[in-house]
C-alpha cells in the first residue's frame, strides 16, 4: 500500500487511542483535582500536563486550564479533541483505504467535540463520550477494515500508543501520591474488574502494579500491547530471520517488553518512574524506525539533481 | 394543489421559464405523476425534517465541498428532477456525437490539423488557445482516447429545448454527488421510487475502471490504474476519494509518485509499484513542472514524457484543454458534420464570436441584454451577465472586450428551465441546468443515464454554481421498458432493498430458534 496512507492508517491509531487513554487518566483524576485546595490543584495540574507530555503556557494553570489543555485544545496533540481532530484528518487523507463506517464514526466523533460544556461537570460527559467514540471506532475499524496491511498499521499504532499511555498513566501516581489509589489506578485503566477475578480482592500495590505493567492476558498491560506491536511488525515484515532482528523497531520493542518481562517485580516497583518513562522512550524510538522503514519519502526531491 | 405548492403557478409563469414539473396550465407532466403523488402527501414538516436530514447525512458521510476553506455539506434538494425516456434518448446520442466530434477534432489538433488545412477552422484559433499544448503534439494516446471522461453541460431554453452550454474535455467533476445524492433520495424521498422504472447511475466507478484499463500503454496485461488528486485542500477531494474508493484504486497525490525512465511508479511500503494509467484530478499545468508550472508542488516531474513514450496513460489526456476553450465551442456544429457527417443532436446556445468585427460592433452596443463570457473559464469565473451588471461593470467589461477580443464570446441570457425547489416555507421555482457524464472507452462512448443537475437556491437567479450558493438535485431518467430487469434496479434504494432482505433475515431468525431448541 501507498507509503502516505501506512503512515495514516498509523496515526489514526495512535491519535484514537491517545484520546481513550487521556479519557480515561481525565476522569479519574478530576475527581480528585477538584477536592484539593487551590494551590495544591495548581501545583497537581502542572505535573498532571507534564506526565502527559506538555508545559503550561501561562503561569495561571489551574483545572480550568488543565481542561482546555487535555481535553478541549484543538490545536494540541495532547489533548483529546486535537488527537480527535487529528485522527479524522489523517482519515480524510486515508479515505479511500479506511472503511467507511471508519470515516464517518470518526467524522461525526469530529462534529461532536464542540457539542460539550467546557466545565468539570461537562468534562465527566465529555470523557465517557470519548470512552463510548473510541470504543465505536475501535470496534469498526476491526469489523470493517480487511486484517491486511492497512489494519496492521492501525494496530501497530494503537498498540505501540497503549503502551505509552499505560506508562503514563502509571506515572501519574507517584504526581498524584497523596491518595492516589491503586484501586482508582486500575478503575483508570479499565482494568478493575479484571484484576479483582484475577487476584481476588486479597491484593497490595506490588499485585496491581505488576497487572497493569505484566499481566499477558488484560489488553491494556505493557507487556500485552508491546507483543501485539510485535506481532504486526512481525506480520509486516515477514522476512524470516533465523539470527537476529534487522528491523530496528521489531528490536526495540522485543527488548522493551522482555526488560520489563525479566526484571524483579520489587525493582521495577521502586523505580516506577524511571522505567515508564524508557517505556516511553522505547515507544518514541519504534515509531521513529517505523516511519523511516515505511513512511520515509527520502528521495522526494531527487529529481532536482535529475535535472541540473 | 398541496399547500406547499400554493402560489406555484405564478411564480413559474413570472419567470418566463419552462418548468420541468408542471405545465403552464398547472398540471404535473407525466413523467412527474409518481414525484406530485409522492409531495402531496407530505406536510411542510416533513419536508423540512426530511432536508434537514439529509443534510445532516451528507456532513457526517462527508459529502462535502471546500467553500473558503470550510467544509459544506452539498445542499441537494429534496425534488428530483425527471426527464422522461424520449428526452433522454436525445440528450443521450447528442452527448455521445459530442464526445466523439471533439475527440476528432483533439486528434486532429495535436496531429495533422486537416480541420484547418480544409479551412473548417481558422489557425488562428487553435493556436492562440491558452490550453494548446505544443508539448504533446504528434502524441498518440493509448487505445486512441483522449476524452476518458468528460461533462456536457446542457441546458432547457424557454421554448423546453436542450441545447449546449459548454464542453468540459478536462477535468469535469460533480459526478459523486450524482452517487450520493441517488442514495440520498432513496432515503429522503423513498415513495417517489415506487415501481417507478428509473435508471440506475452505480454503474459509473465499474464502466470508469473499465475504460481506463482498457485504454493502458500496451503490453500491460494487467494494469495498475490510480487516481491523482491535488490533495485534501482542493474543493473536490470529496470526489476523488469517492471514485478511487468505488474502483478500488489508490488515490495518490503527485509526492506518490516518481518518474524514472519514461515509467511512473508509486511509492509503497512494499517499495516501488508500477503506475500504468493516472486517472488525474489536477489541470494540465500543475502536471509536471518539467514541462508546466516548474512552482507546482502538485504534480510529478516527468509524467508528461512519460505518457508521450507510452510508459503510462494519462486521463484525461494532457492538452484537452483546446476543445473547452468557448471560441472553439460555437464550432462544433461545424466539427460534427466536418468529422462525423451528421447533424448535431443539440443545437449551441446562439454565440457572438468576439473577435469577428461585425459580431463585436452589435454585441458592445447591447452588452446590458447578452451574457459575456471568458474563453478559457470554467465555474462562471469572470462571467458578466449583463441585465444584472452595472454601468461602471459593463464600461470595465467593455474595455477588457476591445483589449483581448479573442477572450470572449457572447450569448443571449437564457431563460434555464426551472424545477420546483424547497425554499422555506413552500416550493418555488429554481433554475436549473444539467451535466451529463460520459465515458470513453476507445470503442463505446457511454453516457451515465442522469448527470448532476445543478440548482440556483435564489429566486430567479440564473448561477447554479456551487461556489456561490448552488445546490442540487438528484436526476431521474425514466426508462420506457416497462419491466426493468431485477439487475438494472437501484440497488441503494430502501424499497428494493427491503424487498430482497426481509425474507432471509427471517428465516434465519427461524433457524436460529430450532437450533437453540436441539
Amino acid at each position: 500500500m501507498l507509503s502516505r496512507i501506512a503512515e495514516s492508517l498509523f496515526w489514526i491509531g495512535r491519535y484514537v487511542e491517545r484520546a481513550d487513554g487521556t479519557a480515561r487518566i481525565l476522569d479519574v483524576h478530576l475527581e480528585r483535582l477538584n477536592h484539593l485546595p487551590l494551590e495544591e490543584q495548581r501545583s497537581v495540574a502542572r505535573e498532571l500536563l507534564a506526565v502527559m507530555g506538555a508545559r503550561p503556557q501561562s503561569e495561571e494553570f489551574g483545572l480550568p486550564e488543565l481542561l482546555h489543555a487535555l481535553a478541549y485544545d484543538k490545536t494540541s496533540a495532547t489533548s483529546i479533541a486535537g488527537s480527535l481532530s487529528a485522527a479524522r484528518e489523517n482519515a480524510r487523507r486515508a479515505r479511500e483505504t479506511v472503511s467507511s463506517s471508519l470515516w464517518e464514526s470518526l467524522n461525526t466523533t469530529y462534529y461532536g467535540l464542540n457539542q460539550h460544556r467546557k466545565d468539570v461537570v461537562g468534562t465527566y460527559r465529555f470523557c465517557n463520550w470519548v470512552l463510548e467514540r473510541t470504543a465505536m471506532v475501535r470496534g469498526l475499524a476491526d469489523t470493517t477494515v480487511s486484517h491486511d496491511e492497512s489494519w496492521l498499521f492501525l494496530v501497530l499504532g494503537r498498540s505501540l500508543e497503549r503502551a505509552d499511555m499505560t506508562a503514563r498513566m502509571l506515572s501519574t501516581r507517584d504526581v498524584l501520591s497523596a491518595g492516589m489509589s491503586w484501586v482508582n489506578m486500575l478503575r483508570c485503566a479499565g482494568a478493575y474488574e479484571s484484576f479483582l477475578r484475577t487476584r481476588r480482592a486479597a491484593f497490595g500495590d506490588q499485585h496491581a502494579a505488576e497487572f497493569l505493567l505484566l499481566d499477558r492476558l488484560f489488553p491494556r498491560s505493557i507487556v500485552f500491547a508491546l507483543r501485539d506491536a510485535d506481532e504486526c511488525l512481525a506480520k509486516l515484515d515477514p522476512s524470516a530471520q533465523r539470527v537476529g532482528f534487522i528491523n530496528d523497531a521489531r528490536r526495540i520493542v522485543g527488548q522493551a517488553r522482555t526488560f520489563l518481562e525479566f526484571h524483579r517485580t520489587d525493582d521495577l516497583m521502586s523505580e516506577l518512574p524511571e522505567h515508564m518513562d524508557r517505556v516511553q522512550k522505547a515507544v518514541t524510538q519504534a515509531s521513529d524506525a517505523i516511519s523511516r522503514k515505511y513512511f520515509n519519502q527520502a528521495d522526494e526531491l531527487a529529481w532536482v539533481g535529475e535535472v541540473s | 394543489m398541496s399547500e406547499l405548492f400554493r402560489d406555484y403557478s405564478e411564480a413559474a409563469a413570472r419567470s418566463g421559464a419552462y418548468d420541468e414539473m408542471f405545465t403552464p396550465g398547472a398540471i404535473a407532466r407525466k413523467s412527474y405523476g409518481q414525484v406530485d403523488g409522492a409531495l402531496r402527501e407530505l406536510s411542510l414538516a416533513d419536508v423540512s425534517a426530511r432536508a434537514e436530514s439529509m443534510a445532516r447525512t451528507f456532513l457526517d458521510r462527508g459529502v462535502t465541498f471546500d467553500y473558503a476553506g470550510e467544509e459544506r455539506p452539498f445542499p441537494l434538494d429534496i425534488v428530483p428532477r425527471v426527464i422522461p425516456a424520449d428526452e433522454w434518448d436525445v440528450l443521450e446520442r447528442g452527448v455521445a456525437q459530442r464526445v466523439r466530434a471533439l475527440e476528432a477534432f483533439l486528434d486532429d489538433v495535436y496531429g495533422r490539423m486537416a480541420v484547418v488545412a480544409d479551412g473548417v477552422v481558422p489557425r488562428a484559433l487553435v493556436t492562440t488557445s491558452a490550453h494548446f499544448h505544443r508539448a504533446v503534439h504528434g502524441f498518440e494516446p493509448a487505445g486512441g482516447v483522449r476524452v476518458h471522461v468528460s461533462g456536457i453541460d446542457v441546458v432547457r431554453d424557454a421554448a423546453g429545448t436542450f441545447r449546449v452550454l459548454e464542453d468540459n474535455v478536462r477535468v469535469p467533476s460533480g459526478v459523486s454527488y450524482v452517487l450520493e445524492n441517488r442514495r440520498a433520495m432513496a432515503k429522503g424521498l423513498p415513495e417517489a421510487f415506487g415501481q417507478q422504472p428509473i435508471r440506475p447511475v452505480e454503474e459509473y466507478p465499474r464502466r470508469l475502471l473499465s475504460a481506463l484499463r482498457k485504454t493502458a500503454p500496451s503490453g500491460v496485461d494487467d494494469p495498475t490504474v490510480v487516481v491523482l488528486t491535488p490533495g485534501v485542500f482542493n474543493s473536490a477531494y470529496f470526489e476523488h476519494t469517492l471514485l478511487a474508493g468505488l474502483m478500488g484504486v489508490e488515490l495518490v497525490e503527485g509526492r506518490d509518485l516518481i518518474c524514472r525512465g519514461n515509467r511512473v511508479y508509486m511509492r509503497t511500503t512494499a517499495g516501488e509499484q508500477r503506475v500504468d494509467v493516472i486517472y488525474k484530478r489536477i489541470d494540465d499545468e500543475f502536471l509536471d513542472p518539467l514541462q508546466f508550472r516548474s512552482d507546482s508542488m502538485l504534480g510529478c516531474p516527468g509524467l508528461v514524457n512519460a505518457a508521450r513514450a507510452g510508459g503510462v496513460t494519462i486521463a484525461n489526456a494532457v492538452g484537452n484543454g483546446v476543445a473547452d476553450d468557448k471560441l472553439v465551442y460555437s464550432y462544433v456544429p461545424d466539427l460534427i458534420r466536418y468529422y462525423l457527417h451528421e447533424e448535431p443532436v443539440i443545437a449551441n446556445v446562439e454565440t457572438f464570436r468576439l473577435e469577428e468585427k461585425e459580431a463585436r460592433e452589435q454585441v458592445l452596443d447591447r452588452l446590458e441584454e447578452l451574457v459575456v463570457k471568458p474563453v478559457d473559464g470554467s465555474g462562471g469565473k469572470g462571467l458578466v451577465i449583463g441585465p444584472d451588471a452595472s454601468r461602471e461593470e459593463l464600461d470595465a467589461l467593455r474595455k477588457r472586450v476591445l483589449a483581448d477580443p479573442r477572450g470572449w464570446i457572447a450569448q443571449p441570457v437564457l431563460q434555464l428551465s426551472t424545477v420546483p425547489t424547497h425554499a422555506g416555507d413552500r416550493f418555488g421555482p429554481r433554475h436549473v441546468d444539467l451535466r451529463p457524464f460520459a465515458v470513453n472507452d476507445g470503442d463505446d462512448v457511454w453516457v451515465l443515464p442522469g448527470g448532476l443537475t445543478r440548482v440556483a437556491l435564489k429566486e430567479g437567479s440564473l448561477i447554479v454554481n456551487s461556489s456561490q450558493g448552488g445546490g442540487s438535485k438528484d436526476t431521474w431518467v425514466l426508462s420506457d421498458s416497462p419491466q426493468v430487469p431485477a439487475a438494472e434496479m437501484p440497488r441503494s434504494s430502501i424499497t428494493v432493498r427491503e424487498q430482497v432482505s426481509v425474507w432471509p433475515v427471517e428465516s434465519n431468525w427461524r433457524d436460529r430458534q430450532s437450533d437453540q431448541q436441539q
